[in-house]
């Protein structure tokens, strides 16, 4: 459910709204809803999530009724309905990484951060899923982690104990 | 060593350098092409060379260009479907990383060859590295003259753009990846019309796999003619395989057409054999839509003959004894895979990513999940598996896109090739959540293409 002070007004930066600009760019005149998954992305890597106000904010900017932008960002599973850990751990389930050890890694990884899948640390720093196939079935198990969607290969649970213990320096 | 036209140059340094993909004779495509050829002259070659999508679909990529409607006035496109999601495969985002430019280089012959003045590499959202890479790659080409206003003084206008997806494998299917491009969800459209009439913004489109664009490069340096010549009767060329599960060596191999699968796996040129000292229990050799099939049904065809990585002999035997080529995502199971397990793993990953349009798929998925969830945490019913090949029956051909298809030969081919192992689990619930079934008789030699059961 969504909190009401979640959806206060949310204001963009201008270089977010630079970057809609040359997104829109990109495509012919009149087609600028095109543009609609990327500003998505870009608008999450500011935020961390895709507020209900936000997404408005969108609709308005690219002249779209905001139900448009609502059925897309619920579509895709890239983009956060609700706020997440400032890092997302997002590991690989599907079957190739099972073969080599993704469910185990998972398990490690609840009990490490002590949180089930999808949920937050108490100190707002982790969440983790388990995500489809992220098309590197020979160097799993792996992860990856938004916005920039750095990719770690080859895991096993002592390797993403330093990189959890990294990401907690950070 | 067999011949190299993708990955040949993947070890030198800096290759995903402008400066040195051209010093290893890279951009020699684009030049020959906007300078000596016409459109339909290197749309001829691609047709010569008998190139074949390395998508998945295996449908000839000349042909293909060959159906694009020209009416006069109507802008057309030429997109590059990048949006790599089939599980097993992973080799269009190893070109991208590694040898951007060639993919680059790929578009711009293949929009000249085209017509097109604008295009798209609709690549998934996740691969946000690659996407910076291919913008990079963009860029520098861009300011070298290769893209832009007047092409090597050609006077051929082309502009090149990377549009990122959201996360959703059913825009892998070209008419979802066009409305995924157009800013909405990706729900496959109708056919017909196809996209060669109506794609995107109602245009005429093709849309291409990143290797299926990448080969166009080779074909136009050395002739389609020359092309055709690797490979094995309508499998002509190279082709990369994505090597993953239990091996000794996973990776992207690019093969010629026509090698033997036992070397593939066992050969110390590709995968070196299976890991930890395992025998090879099944594989999936083309992505997870395609048949499953048993160790021994995999090296040879059900008469006892050697099977080939090729189109035709992958798929010989039908779904009785063979599979299919798909997208070259080669996953091996070793001895201790349970294959129930890995149904289910699939048959989440089906009903997840199912984008709900057509009722058999998006229930019929979620029931398979569901029952095979069941089965393999010991609360099956012998009247389950029935039930599950019914399912798979009644999605297989009644939806508007592939997908359908995709997660009910899963599904149908595990039951065909392992029935014991999921009876066996029917049985001994408790020792199945246990122990795994094991290798039972299926890397036995085959007797005859149906092998019965008696445990």
């Amino acid at each position: 459910m969504l909190k009401v002070e979640e959806t206060q007004p949310v204001e963009f930066s201008s270089d977010l709204t630079a970057k809609f600009e040359e997104i829109t760019s990109r495509y012919p005149e009149g087609k600028q809803k095109s543009a609609l998954l990327p500003i998505l992305h870009e608008v999450q890597a500011e935020l961390g999530w895709l507020s209900p106000a936000a997404m408005d904010k969108v609709a308005a900017y690219l002249k779209i009724e905001p139900i448009e932008v609502y059925e897309v960002a619920s579509f895709y599973s890239m983009y956060f309905l609700k706020p997440q850990g400032k890092f997302v751990l997002e590991v690989c389930r599907t079957g190739p990484c099972c073969l080599v050890g993704a469910e185990k890694l998972m398990d490690h990884i609840e009990n490490s951060l002590g949180v089930k899948e999808g949920e937050v640390t108490p100190d707002g720093l982790f969440s983790w899923r388990g995500v489809e196939c992220l098309a590197a079935c020979g160097f799993g198990p792996v992860l990856q982690i938004g916005p920039e969607y750095t990719f770690y290969e080859n895991l096993d649970a002592e390797k993403v104990d330093t990189l959890i213990a990294e990401l907690r320096k950070k | 060593m067999a011949r190299k036209l993708l990955l040949e140059h993947i070890n030198v340094p800096g290759i995903h350098t402008l400066d040195v993909y051209r010093q290893k004779g890279g951009y020699r495509a684009v030049e020959k092409a906007l300078k000596t050829l016409t459109p339909d002259e290197v749309v001829e070659e691609v047709k010569k060379s008998g190139l074949r999508g390395r998508g998945g679909a295996g449908f000839p990529t000349g042909m293909k260009w060959s159906f694009l409607a020209k009416p006069e006035g109507v802008a057309r496109y030429l997109v590059c479907n990048a949006d790599e999601s089939e599980p097993g495969t992973f080799k269009d985002r190893y070109l991208m990383t590694h040898i951007p430019h060639a993919l680059i280089e790929g578009m711009i012959v293949a929009s000249y060859a085209l017509g097109a003045k604008t295009s798209y590499i609709y690549v998934r959202g996740e691969m946000m590295p690659q996407i910076r890479i291919l913008e990079r790659a963009i860029a520098e080409a861009k300011s070298a003259g290769f893209l832009g206003k007047n092409i090597l003084g050609s006077g051929y206008d082309l502009e090149l753009y990377v549009q990122p997806g959201g996360g959703a494998y059913i825009c892998g299917e070209e008419t979802a990846l066009l409305e995924s491009l157009e800013g909405k969800r990706g729900n496959p459209r109708i056919k017909p019309p196809f996209p060669a009439i109506a794609g995107l913004y109602g245009c005429p489109t093709v849309v291409n796999n990143v290797e299926s664009i990448a080969a166009v490069v080779p074909i136009i340096n050395d002739g389609g003619d020359e092309y055709m010549k690797i490979g094995i009767g309508r499998s002509t060329g190279t082709k990369l395989i994505s090597a993953s599960g239990n091996l000794v060596r996973p990776g992207v191999y690019e093969i010629e057409l026509g090698l033997p699968v036992e070397e593939f796996i066992y050969s110390d040129e590709y995968c070196g054999g299976i890991a930890n000292g395992k025998r090879l229990k099944a594989t999936v050799a083309g992505g997870s839509s395609v048949p499953v099939l048993p160790a021994n049904l995999t090296l040879k065809l059900a008469n006892g003959e050697p099977r080939l990585m090729s189109y035709e002999s992958l798929s010989e035997g039908g779904f009785a004894t063979g599979t299919m080529m798909g997208s070259g995502g080669f996953i091996a199971f070793d001895e201790d895979q349970c294959m129930v397990r890995n149904t289910w793993n699939f048959a989440r990953f089906y009903h997840h990513e199912s984008c709900g349009q057509c009722s058999p798929c998006r229930e019929g998925t979620g029931w398979m999940e569901k029952v095979l969830h069941r089965i393999e945490y010991g609360h099956g019913k012998m009247s389950d598996i029935d039930l599950l090949v019914d399912v798979a029956k009644k999605i297989e051909g009644n939806t508007i896109c592939p997908l359908g298809d995709a997660a009910a030969w899963p599904v149908a081919s595990a039951i065909r090739h392992f029935r014991d192992e999921f009876e066996w689990h029917v049985r001994e619930p408790l020792k199945s959540l246990e122990t795994n079934y094991g290798i039972a008789k299926y890397a036995e030699p085959i007797a005859k293409p149906e092998v019965t059961t008696e445990n």
